[in-house]
């Protein structure tokens, strides 16, 4: 790992200062994938700034028809919350299957949207719930969001402070992982919401896609046999030695099946 | 920059390099070499360890990230006596170690795990300690080593 700076303000206008000074500085939330990058080299942060002093960044609240979660949230707290499991028992059971017990006692949501890896998780439950990603500048929709490969739509100086996702009214979310890292080989969240039905699909291109065809055939029938004939085209797939673009787009439609099915 | 944390019940401080990584820190600065590094990129769980109570990764966590943490690591887990952890204990008496290298780890998860899952499956154990590899695969042993500790936590 080469040197850098490193700050730990105590508020979020201080981060957001720190941030703007230029250089190539870096928010640090849990640090599981952004230190490990650091490790091989891959990243070189000039400075980093630390957001596990502001407090205000985490906790989990109910607002009516939608749950809150700060950016610090860790993912094992939102996998054991009381309201999360009540009210989006899909989105505690997803944040409990992400990578493992100890990643997920680091590991944050605003670091793992922040940095939309193509096979992470949480990007499939924001995009897939119709989730609004709020930061200190603005409130971004879900589908404005996502922009590709390691790209969202945050500016340079921007920083997430919550994610506001509405209580659908069923869903659920089911991955094929990969045995040895467990990152999703394809992740499929449906969801039936109240604005319509959603299905995400993480793991399997460059980055977080709907699969509006399905959409469309379980706004008309919430059933899994309104998926199992609606394959999406292998073309734009991921293929890598963990699975072909063929086996993936296959995966897509039984991962969607079972989601449905297992909705709730 | 300097940083200060409590390790095992004690309090310790020192000057690091802010690349520092946590196992760095105990291993090397502390010399608490009980806390293994195994694969180093956050794969095997060799070097979890309790920070604020919670098992975590140190490979993969800054030195600097733990400033004012409690930190428990395997050498503070029996008591002062040398009164083995019931998950030591249970370890011992179930041959839950071959070579031992992945163990530190392995206990240190495995009392993370019975913390948030008091009773757990056979199945809940194999799950929630697939974040912890041993290469010698005697996972079976280590499964029962963890029922078995369940029962006297």
């Amino acid at each position: 790992m080469y040197a850098f700076d490193y700050q730990k303000p105590k508020s979020l206008a201080d981060a957001a200062a720190a941030l703007s000074k230029g250089g190539d500085a870096k928010l640090l939330a849990g640090g599981q994938s952004l230190i490990a990058a650091m490790k091989l080299r891959l990243s070189a942060p000039s400075d980093l700034i630390d957001l596990g002093g502001i407090s205000e960044l985490s906790g989990i609240k109910v607002e009516g028809a939608s749950i809150t979660i700060g950016a610090m949230t860790r993912h094992a707290e939102v996998a054991r919350s009381k309201d999360v499991l009540a009210k989006i028992p899909a989105l505690a059971s997803l944040a409990g299957g992400i990578g493992d017990r100890m990643v997920r006692n680091m590991g944050t949501l605003g670091g793992s949207l922040a940095h939309n890896d193509p096979v992470a998780d949480y990007p499939a439950a924001v995009l897939g719930l119709g989730a609004t990603v709020n930061t200190n500048k603005r409130k971004i929709a879900a589908d404005d969001f996502f922009k590709g490969m390691f790209e969202t739509a945050l500016q340079a100086d921007e920083i997430i402070v919550s994610v506001s996702f509405p209580v659908p009214k069923r869903a659920a979310y089911i991955k094929f992982k990969n045995p040895a890292s467990r990152y999703a080989i394809v992740g499929v969240m449906a969801a039936e919401t109240g604005s319509g039905v959603r299905v995400a699909v993480t793991g399997a291109a460059s980055s977080v896609f709907r699969v509006a065809e399905m959409e469309k055939a379980l706004a008309a029938k919430w059933s899994p046999d309104a998926v199992a004939g609606i394959s999406v085209p292998a073309g734009k797939l991921n293929s890598d030695m963990h699975a072909s673009a063929e086996y993936r787009a296959h995966l897509i439609t039984v991962m969607a099946r079972r989601a449905v099915e297992a909705a709730k | 920059m300097k940083i200060s944390m409590n390790v095992n019940g004690k309090p310790v401080s020192a000057e690091v390099e802010t690349r520092t990584l946590l196992v760095t820190f105990i291993r090397e600065h502390l010399r608490l070499t009980g806390t293994h590094v195994g694969c180093d990129t956050s794969q095997c769980g060799a070097c979890t360890i309790h920070m604020n109570g919670h098992a975590v990764k140190s490979c993969n966590v800054l030195a600097i990230q733990a400033e004012g943490a409690d930190i428990l690591t395997i050498e503070g887990l029996a008591k002062a006596d040398g009164t083995l952890h019931p998950m030591q204990e249970a370890f011992r008496e179930h041959h839950g170690l071959q070579c031992g290298f992945c163990t530190p780890g392995m206990v240190m998860s495995a009392v993370d795990l019975v913390k948030n899952h008091p009773n757990p499956s056979e199945e809940t154990i194999r799950a929630e300690l697939d974040g912890n590899l041993c290469r010698c695969t005697g996972y079976h042993n280590i499964v029962k080593a963890v029922k078995a500790a369940a029962a006297n936590m």
